[in-house]
């Protein structure tokens, strides 16, 4: 990983020489190259809430502070995620990312709607799904190429998570790779190479919502079914959606049920690799799967690099001005990183003590409702390849990993592997 | 002091606890079944959610709105639901019995 220690030192050269005020953590391409830790590292300690005045996102606030962006979690009256006022994401003129999903939505409509949802991802349902989740991830590593190189992103990552989608919505299996299609066509900055404009989306979104309809009113014709699409259909808190809405509530579980796992899986790969004495560690000791292993991916990875919260009023947040209608951003991703508050915090550690304390999932009222499921298809993924391929290193990343042009998705269009057996 | 943590299964587990943390610290170092306590007692994440019956709910402090949000977040809700980052711990709750959910997240 040569390549890399030189992206960080010219990056770390660059970061300190800018002036404070001209620093713009929003540019995609920063985190493309993975040369924005230094950036993010001199912000928390010089300026942790930060005034970026123009950017090609416009005029935004950084929080990079652990404890400061839980602060600004736990303030959703203060700080709005209604998708009215510019929702989540720090991308404006997203068609997606601005229809009305829970998420994106303040109390007490939020509230409601996100009730209805949780219970399928809650712990026991899981454990109805494990034994399925298992024997779905064990099909695919046994069909794995062994000795000769390939993409771990597109043979295990996108390939498991798609078939978990398709479970969790009881969709046409021979069209799963739909779902994968229509998030990354939600996420996608225009001119990344997936669309060139904003009305591009919308003939693909226009596509999504005719399929989900279609599936909707057979669910809601039906007698209640265990999937997600069906308990919604048949909610009383969720029935009665208007289309924009249920539109909203499929992009949301749809892209939060697919790149955020997806990225993960190859960044835990990826940081085992980078962390060879810590690989070696979980080799002789498979157990730390699951007491460890899984949230130190999750933080490490850090798959949504920062969420958007809007100023509802003038406020004084951390010595600073904040005004009513200002565009806040909390990047999750700097926060997983902060010495103040995460021990080591830029060393991947598989036995971390109380490793489940990081940002990834956020905090407060809009705290990640799908974490348990998320953590449940990293724990077999991880259980299922030690036990095929227990040494360490034998699943070598051959090269660099591309990553995917965004602020917001932090993650890889590809990872080289070979699994050495 | 002691605390008994009953498992949704009927498992008990007594524990001896120094009286200067709270009932999610307990929980934690003594890997109590059940509850995560994901945030680091900040009233954050509602994953150290614990049923505390009505002899005992007397003695702890009031619910704080903060708690009360939290804890809307939880499917398995009841009267007897607390967030265990919000007791702090006092010879008053010596002999406290908490159950524990089925799971948290």
């Amino acid at each position: 990983m040569q390549a890399n220690a030189e992206i960080q030192s010219v990056a770390a050269e660059r970061a300190y020489s800018v002036p404070l005020s001209e620093i713009d953590v929003s540019d995609p391409k920063l985190h493309q190259a993975d040369a924005i830790w230094p950036y993010f590292s001199r912000l928390r300690q010089e300026a942790p809430v930060h005034y970026t005045p123009d950017s090609d996102f416009g005029a935004f606030w950084s929080v990079t502070r652990y404890k400061d962006i839980m602060n600004i979690e736990m303030q959703p009256k203060t700080f709005s995620s209604e998708a009215a006022r510019g929702g989540i994401t720090i991308m404006d003129g997203n068609e997606v990312a601005t229809l009305p999903m829970f998420i994106a939505m303040d109390p007490p409509k939020h509230d409601a709607q996100r009730k209805v949802v949780s219970p399928i991802v809650a712990p026991h349902n899981l454990a109805k799904l494990e034994d399925l989740i298992r024997q779905r991830t064990a099909e695919r590593l046994d069909e794995l190429p062994l000795n000769e190189e390939f993409d771990w992103v597109q043979e295990v990552s996108i390939n498991l998570t798609t078939k978990m989608l398709a479970t969790l919505f009881d969709f046409p299996y021979e069209d799963r790779h739909l779902l994968t299609h229509w998030s990354d066509i939600a996420t996608t900055l225009p001119g990344a190479g997936l669309i060139d404009s904003e009305e591009e989306r919308m003939v693909e979104v226009q596509a999504c919502a005719e399929y989900m309809t279609r599936l909707w009113n057979e669910r809601v014709n039906s007698e209640p079914g265990p999937d997600v699409l069906s308990m919604l259909a048949h909610s009383d808190k969720t029935r009665n959606m208007s289309p924009e809405e249920f539109l909203g509530n499929m992009f949301l579980l749809i892209v939060g049920g697919n790149d955020t796992t997806r990225n993960s899986m190859s960044g835990g790969l990826l940081a085992l690799n980078q962390h060879p004495g810590e690989y070696e560690k979980l080799a002789a000791n498979p157990e730390l799967v699951q007491s460890s292993l899984v949230p130190e991916i999750i933080r490490w990875q850090t798959p949504l690099a920062h969420m958007r919260r809007t100023a509802n009023t003038d406020i004084e947040f951390a010595g600073e001005k904040i005004r009513k209608g200002d565009k806040v951003i909390m990047w999750y991703v700097s926060g997983n990183r902060d010495e103040r508050s995460i021990d080591r915090p830029n060393e991947f550690i598989v036995d971390r003590q109380r490793p489940r304390q990081h940002l990834s999932f956020g905090f407060g009222i809009h705290r990640c409702v799908g974490n348990r499921l998320a953590e449940l298809q990293l724990r077999i993924l991880w259980e299922e390849l030690l036990q095929r391929w227990p040494d360490p290193m034998q699943i070598e990343v051959t090269g660099q990993p591309q990553r995917i042009l965004s602020n917001f998705i932090k993650g890889y269009e590809s990872l080289p592997v070979r699994i050495n057996a | 002091m002691k605390i008994t943590f009953i498992e949704y299964n009927g498992t008990a587990m007594e524990v001896e606890a120094a009286q200067d943390g709270t009932l999610r610290d307990v929980a934690l170092d003594n890997l109590v079944p059940g509850i995560d306590g994901d945030c680091g007692g900040d009233c954050a994440c509602a994953t150290c959610h614990v049923f505390i019956d009505d002899e005992w709910q007397a003695k702890l402090p009031p619910l704080s709105d903060d708690e009360d949000t939290m804890l809307a977040l939880c499917d398995d809700r009841t009267e007897a639901s607390r967030l265990g980052c919000q007791i702090k711990l006092g010879p008053e709750l010596d002999g406290l019995v908490v159950r524990t959910p089925e799971g948290q997240h």
